[in-house]
C-alpha cells in the first residue's frame, strides 16, 4: 500500500568483490497489493487507462442510446446512491486521517503504553476483514450504541482505514532524514514543536500520494456499506434490479459509474505523485 | 584561574559494545576556538553531539557555564539555545526558504515578533552574504551557500557558544572557502567554537587549541602550530602524516 514510501530499507551492494556496482545484478522487485495509480509515462493513446476510462464512458453513453428501455431508468435512479457513497467516503477519509496520524504517531512514540496501543490496534484491525468489522459494528454493537447504518458505516470504515493510514504516517514520519529532528531539537524547539514545524509538514508531502491510494480504495470498498440499509450506489443498484429483474442492465452501470470514478480519481493522484516528484526533490 | 564554558570532565559513551569515549576531559574557555582532529571512528562526532545532549553519555559529566548537561534535570532546551550547532549534511529545512530557516526558531523558542525576526534573519542573511537569497529554499542554493544559511541559523538564536560537526566535508573543495570564511569572521568576533575539522588552514588561522583524538580518547593537544609541526605522541605523527 505505501509502495511510494520504500519501505524496505535500501541495502548497499556488499562492499567486497571487485566487480563494479553497475556490473552487479540489480534485483529491483517493487512487489506490492497493486497500486491504483496508472503509470503517467505511457503516452499514446492506445494507454491502458485510456482504453478503460473512455470505453467506460463511451458504455455509459452508448447503452442508454441503443436500448433506452431500462438504461435511462437505471440511469435516473442509481446515480442518487452517489451522495451516500460519497459522503461515507469523504467523512470516513477524515477521520481515518485523524485517526491515522494519532496511531502513526502512537507507533513512533518512545512511551511503551502508547506504543503498545497503538500497534495492537493497527495488528488487530488489520486482521479483521472489514466486512465483519461492519457487521461488527452494525449488528453485535450497533444495539447496544444506538448507531444507525450511516453512522455503523462511518465508524467501521474510519476505524479499519485509520490502522492503514496510522501505518503510512508512520512510514512517512520516518521516510523524513533524522537530521531534521536534530536541527530542530539542536535550536532548543520541543519535540512537539520539531513535529509540527518540521517534522508533519515535510511528511504531507511524502504521503499524499499513498493517501490518496487509500482514498480510492475507500471509495470502492465503501460499497460494502449497502449491507448496513445505506442507500449508496450499489444499493441503489440491486434495489432497482429487484423490483425489475434486469440484474444484468443494473449492476452494468454500477459497475461503469465505479469504475470512471476510480480510473478519474487515480490519474488525478498519478499527476500529484509526479508533480510532487518533480517539486520535492531533497537535497539532504 | 578562569573556569572554562563547557567542562567534558570524564566522558564515557557506549554504543552497545561499542566504546566512543573512553574518559574524556577537556575544558573550553569563553572565547576560545577549539579545534578536534582525529581519525573517523575516533569519538569526535559523539564528544560534540554530547555537549548539546543529541546523543547521551554513559558516564561522566559535561556543564556548560553554570549547567550540567548531563544532569536529568537539566532544561536542555535552554541549554540548546545558547548552544547552536552546525552539522555535516546542513539539516536545512527543505519546505522554508532561507529567511524563515533562520527566523522560525526565535519565533517559536523565543517567542521573538515576526518582524524583528524576519529583520534579523535578513541581517544575518547579509552577514553570511547572502543578502539576495532570502526567499530561495534549500534546493535551490549550493552546498555552500546552504551550509552558511545553516549557520545563520544557529547565530539567529544568539548563542554563546557554536559547535560545528565536520561543516565542510561534504562540500565541493571551491565552496569550503566561502563556509571557512563566515567561520574565520566568528571566531574573530570572540564566539566560543568547538569544531570537528581536518581543515588544517583553518586551524592555523583562527584555532586557538588543537585536540587530537583516537579511539574515544584524547591522544594530545596544543597550540596549531606546536601539535602540527612538533607533536609528542607517535599517533598524531602518524595521523597527521595523512592528512597534511
Amino acid at each position: 500500500m505505501s509502495d511510494f514510501l520504500k519501505l524496505g530499507k535500501r541495502k548497499a551492494p556488499p562492499a567486497s568483490g571487485s566487480a563494479a556496482p553497475s556490473a552487479l545484478p540489480r534485483f529491483n522487485i517493487n512487489v506490492t497489493d497493486g497500486t491504483l495509480i496508472p503509470s503517467t509515462g505511457d503516452k499514446s493513446i492506445l494507454s491502458a487507462w485510456n482504453i478503460s476510462f473512455f470505453g467506460a464512458i463511451v458504455a455509459i453513453v452508448i447503452l442508454p442510446v441503443l436500448s433506452p428501455k431500462p438504461y435511462l431508468e437505471i440511469l435516473a435512479i442509481v446515480p442518487s446512491g452517489l451522495v451516500a457513497t460519497f459522503g461515507v467516503t469523504i467523512v470516513s477519509i477524515l477521520f481515518a486521517l485523524v485517526l491515522g496520524l494519532l496511531a502513526g504517531l502512537g507507533r513512533i512514540a518512545k512511551t511503551k503504553p502508547i506504543n503498545l496501543i497503538a500497534t495492537v490496534y493497527v495488528e488487530v484491525i488489520r486482521g479483521i476483514p472489514l466486512l465483519v468489522q461492519l457487521f461488527y459494528i452494525y449488528y453485535a454493537l450497533g444495539p447496544l450504541l444506538h448507531l444507525k447504518g450511516p453512522a455503523s458505516a462511518v465508524m467501521a470504515m474510519s476505524i479499519c482505514y485509520g490502522a492503514y493510514m496510522g501505518e503510512i504516517f508512520r512510514a512517512g514520519i520516518q521516510s523524513i532524514p533524522k537530521g531534521q529532528m536534530e536541527a530542530a531539537l539542536a535550536l532548543g524547539m520541543s519535540r512537539t514543536q520539531a513535529l509540527w514545524r518540521i517534522i508533519l509538514p515535510q511528511t504531507v508531502k511524502v504521503i499524499l500520494p499513498p493517501i490518496g491510494n487509500e482514498f480510492i480504495a475507500l471509495l470502492k470498498d465503501s460499497s460494502l456499506v449497502s449491507i448496513l440499509a445505506v442507500a449508496d450506489l450499489l444499493r441503489r443498484g440491486r434495489e432497482y434490479a429487484s423490483t425489475t429483474f434486469n440484474y444484468l442492465q443494473s449492476f452494468t452501470i454500477v459497475a461503469l459509474i465505479y469504475l470512471i470514478m476510480t480510473l478519474f480519481f487515480s490519474r488525478l493522484v498519478g499527476l500529484m505523485e509526479t508533480r510532487l516528484r518533480n517539486h520535492g526533490q531533497r537535497h539532504n | 584561574m578562569d573556569k572554562g564554558i563547557i567542562r567534558i570532565k570524564d566522558a564515557r559513551k557506549h554504543f552497545g559494545p561499542v566504546q566512543a569515549l573512553r574518559g574524556v576531559d577537556l575544558e573550553v574557555s569563553k572565547g576560545e576556538v577549539v579545534l578536534v582532529i582525529g581519525p573517523s571512528g575516533s569519538g569526535k562526532s559523539t564528544l560534540l553531539r554530547c555537549v548539546n545532549r543529541l546523543e547521551h553519555l554513559t558516564s561522566g559529566e559535561i556543564w556548560v557555564e553554570d549547567d550540567c548537561v548531563t544532569s536529568p534535570h537539566a532544561n536542555i532546551r535552554k541549554i540548546r539555545e545558547e548552544v547552536g550547532m552546525v552539522f555535516q549534511s546542513f539539516n536545512l529545512f527543505p519546505h522554508l526558504s532561507a529567511a524563515q530557516n533562520i527566523a522560525l526558531a526565535p519565533l517559536i523558542v523565543l517567542k521573538e515578533d515576526r518582524a524583528s525576526a524576519q529583520k534579523s534573519a535578513r541581517d544575518l542573511l547579509a552577514r553570511v552574504g547572502l543578502a539576495d537569497k532570502e526567499y530561495s529554499y534549500p534546493e535551490q542554493l549550493s552546498g555552500g551557500q546552504q551550509q552558511r544559511v545553516a549557520i545563520a541559523r544557529a547565530l539567529a538564536m544568539r548563542p554563546k557558544i557554536m559547535l560545528f560537526d565536520e561543516p565542510t566535508s561534504a562540500l565541493d573543495p571551491e565552496m569550503i572557502k566561502e563556509v571557512l570564511d563566515v567561520m574565520l569572521d566568528l571566531a574573530k568576533d570572540g564566539m566560543t567554537m568547538m569544531v570537528v575539522s581536518h581543515e588544517m588552514g583553518f586551524a592555523r588561522a583562527a584555532a586557538d587549541k588543537v585536540v587530537f583524538m583516537d579511539e574515544g580518547q584524547i591522544i594530545e593537544s596544543a597550540a596549531p602550530d606546536e601539535l602540527f609541526a612538533h607533536p609528542k605522541e607517535e599517533r598524531t605523527q602518524r595521523f597527521l602524516d595523512h592528512i597534511l
